[in-house]
């Protein structure tokens, strides 16, 4: 099996799937425990009950997501080394430092206050136990810094040398870390980790008000996490726009493929809307655009030129109708998160955020929309920096290891059919979390075991195990 | 000014971090190992609750072991992680069923909660293989050409590799079956007890087995342990391990709690040391030494600032965490 194919096309497809599947549970970690830090002190500040429950349902939750993102995490670790050998080589000395202070940062910061935080309330008291949460919720941050700041340094180099061994050495750690399009990266990433999980929050709160509007619980949430929208939403589109700016500056090519400019433009580029990309003809047929708005959105002025594709020769180009169509519906998807804002801002307004049913509807379809953003923005960062692995320096046929295609397809399907069980079977039993609203007087992950073990059906019992199936 | 031999220090660190990730998920893959032998649900969640806290700190050190020798051996990195290509992807899977069968089966009924208890025992059983494998194919040495490593995907399989993957099974066993003596008490742990003496024997076994196998793969390994004056630097190794199993035998005897654990870490410790007798001052044995594999100083100076604040104070937090759950797991009054 696998004769015949190529090895470096089955690596990249080993790495485009497994890291679409690991990104779904950083992406939703990171603003989660952000979120039961918030709600932890919430409870700490005011006592008020509503505020545990909702800390303790949603810490099952967590558990379960960030069991999964770090097995998922492992897997892209130790895939480096595995696929792409030669890219480790040569930059092991430059991004390897990076990931090490991840690892160092981050994630024991992560592991070592996670035990206390899911099942050491009783054991060591509110303000110790409130400080494991912020420790885990900082963790993930930093964890976002680092990792963002390696791949912004594939994407934008800067600071570094070229050794006798043909390894990329830094020059500059500072300018290395951060390097030119780390910051818009960092925060386009964190505010779409915060919506998404708002998202989220937001669906399961909905689910729950559309079966009864009087539940403390749900309306808590769900108010929490519609501001979360309104407020959050308007301010991630600016940071997109600034990315982007900061992308033709420095990637003008990966601009080109989003925005489908095969052609030059003397005199103001049109904005496409829709359009259907041919890399092979070097044309977008059927577009539907709007003149000179696309200089205008990324030049400020609607006469200014714009070099297209036809400028860059044909062996760098990005494959144009992957970055064109993910980059839309990320957009798209984010102006809907808008409308959901500020309609719920709207409905805040009128009084009856916990009554329009059609806001909840909205709300609930909206649920994953955070993720499907999250994973078209990646992929129209990732696959728009193509054909290299480091941009403009390191090409991605390069980077792999010498490895024959049966060894590299062999482990991708074994990937395939070991990430579909084992992840949907864990979603699966997130989303059964999720249909059993939060109860007075919800336990958290560790009460689950002796509930069960002992047979006894206390209240919160009852709802869990109505729940887990 | 002295100088200072960074490639060493570096070498000292992954060997540090390597060594600390088998200490502390030997334990809990060990206890995967032996979930066979505990069929009764009660005691599946006291050996589960055991290391719920810390199972997620312990696996974090394998991702700096793999992490910081892609950022100070980048060159080793590359060589060693195509050649291990099945035993990685091995181990990789395996970890993904032991890890999530921790909260999966929490979340669930019975009859898919086997399933996860399976998808635990089996995941622990392969990742130790692997790693084990993974080890005696490091030993047995890799075909580098270049900067490259030059050899098939299945080079790595030799009686000998299948050798140190059964032998760190019984190891880890070991470690989990008194592990299981310190943290848990009645039937539970008297049945620990009863594997550690046999799995104390197997272990003794494999220690020798393996010891015997290795100056056969190269003359190099021979001269290093029985070339005067090497053995004086060596013999003390085989003496240690003499008698450290003899204060281990005397623990099992006496009954106690938390000596066998302990003295367990201790022969695993020898056993490592001999093992960095055997390679040093090669990365990859025979091919290619720390000082050829190693990063440029500064990359290995920017994070050994990192290293040496951080890693004292990760030390000091999951020993907080350990004292914070530690004494007797009890039937049904599990922390999960």
């Amino acid at each position: 099996m696998f004769e015949g194919w190529d090895a470096v096309v089955l690596a990249r497809a080993q790495f485009a799937f497994t890291m679409s599947f690991h990104i779904v549970f950083p992406a939703f970690s990171i603003g989660l425990a952000s979120y039961l830090a918030v709600l932890e002190a919430l409870w700490l500040w005011t006592g008020r009950k509503v505020f545990i429950n909702l800390f303790n349902y949603w810490l099952k939750i967590f558990a379960v997501a960030f069991g999964m993102g770090v097995v998922s995490g492992i897997v892209m670790s130790y895939q480096f080394g595995t696929n792409w050998s030669a890219f480790s080589d040569k930059t092991g000395p430059v991004i390897g430092p990076l990931m090490a202070y991840e690892v160092l940062t981050a994630f024991f910061l992560e592991a070592g206050f996670l035990g206390v935080m899911l099942f050491g309330l009783e054991r060591v008291g509110h303000k110790l136990h409130f400080l494991a949460t912020l420790m885990v919720a900082i963790g993930t941050l930093f964890s976002a810094f680092w990792i963002l700041s390696s791949n912004s340094w594939m994407q934008t180099p800067a600071g570094y040398a070229i050794n006798a061994d043909g390894q990329f050495v830094a020059a500059d750690w500072l300018q290395v870390i951060f390097n030119p399009s780390f910051p818009y990266r960092l925060v386009h990433m964190v505010l779409a980790a915060y919506l998404t999980t708002a998202l989220v929050v937001g669906a399961v709160g909905a689910y729950h008000l559309l079966r009864d509007q009087h539940l403390a619980g749900p309306r808590v949430m769900f108010s929490m996490a519609m501001w979360m929208a309104t407020l959050v939403a308007p301010i991630q589109i600016l940071a997109g726009d600034q990315h982007g700016l900061n992308t033709l500056e420095h990637q003008p090519t990966k601009i080109m493929a989003m925005e489908g400019h095969y052609e030059s433009h003397k005199d103001g580029a049109p904005l496409i809307l829709f359009g259907l990309p041919d890399q092979a003809a070097g044309k977008v047929k059927y577009a539907v655009e709007i003149p000179k708005l696309g200089s205008l959105i990324l030049k400020h002025s609607p006469d200014a030129p714009m070099a297209g594709l036809d400028t860059v020769p044909r062996e760098n180009w990005p494959p144009v109708p992957i970055t064109f169509w993910s980059f839309r519906i990320m957009v798209g998807l984010g102006f809907l998160i808008m409308g959901l804002g500020l309609l719920s801002l709207w409905m805040r307004w009128r009084g009856k955020l916990y009554e329009f049913r059609p806001l909840h509807l909205f709300a609930m379809a909206m649920g994953p929309a955070g993720f499907i953003a999250v994973l078209a923005g990646w992929i129209t960062t990732e696959t728009g920096r193509q054909p290299f692995t480091v941009y403009g320096l390191l090409r991605t046929v390069e980077s792999a290891s010498p490895l024959a295609a049966p060894a590299v397809g062999s482990s991708l399907i074994i990937f395939i059919i070991v990430y579909f069980a084992v992840f949907t079977t864990g979603v699966i039993y997130l989303l059964r979390l999720m249909a059993a609203p939060p109860h007075p007087g919800e336990q958290g992950p560790s009460h689950d075991a002796p509930a069960r073990a002992a047979g006894i059906t206390p209240a919160a019992g009852v709802v869990v195990e109505g729940a887990a199936r | 000014m002295i100088a200072i031999d960074l490639a060493i220090i570096w070498a000292f660190i992954i060997a540090f971090a390597v060594f600390v990730y088998v200490v502390m998920d030997g334990f809990d893959l060990g206890l995967g190992i032996l979930f066979p032998l505990f069929p009764e649900k009660a005691d599946r969640d006291v050996i589960m609750n055991s290391v719920a806290p810390v199972w997620d700190g312990n696996e974090t050190w394998l991702v700096l072991g793999g992490g910081g020798m892609m950022a100070a051996f980048p060159l080793a990195y590359s060589v060693l992680m195509p050649a291990l290509y099945t035993p990685m992807i091995a181990m990789l899977v395996g970890l993904i069923f032991r890890g999530v069968a921790f909260e999966f089966r929490w979340r669930t009924t019975q009859s898919e909660r086997n399933r996860w208890d399976i998808a635990f025992a089996g995941g622990s059983l392969v990742a130790t293989l692997a790693q084990g494998i993974a080890l005696g194919a490091i030993l047995q040495g890799v075909h580098v050409e270049g900067r490259h490593y030059a050899g098939g995907w299945w080079d790595w399989l030799t009686p000998f590799s299948l050798l140190t993957g059964a032998a760190l099974v019984i190891g880890y066993a070991l470690l989990g079956a008194t592990w299981l003596v310190m943290k848990t008490e009645g039937s539970l742990r008297d049945r620990a007890y009863h594997l550690s003496w046999v799995l104390l024997l197997a272990m003794l076994g494999a220690i020798g087995a393996v010891s015997i196998a290795t100056p056969f793969l190269h003359v190099q390994y021979t001269q290093r342990w029985f070339a005067w004056p090497n053995i004086i630097l060596t013999a003390p190794v085989p003496i240690a391990v003499a008698g450290v199993t003899v204060l281990l035998l005397r623990s099992l005897a006496n009954k106690y709690d938390y000596q066998p654990f302990f003295l367990a870490l201790a022969l695993f410790a020898l056993s490592y040391a001999g093992l960095g007798i055997s390679m040093y001052p090669y990365i990859v044995p025979q091919s290619i030494t720390i000082w050829q594999a190693a990063s440029p100083a500064n990359s290995q100076i920017f994070m050994l600032f990192g290293v040496s604040v951080l890693v004292p104070l990760i030390l000091g937090y999951t020993a907080w965490a350990y004292w914070v759950f530690r004494g007797k797991v009890r039937h049904g009054s599990g922390y999960h």
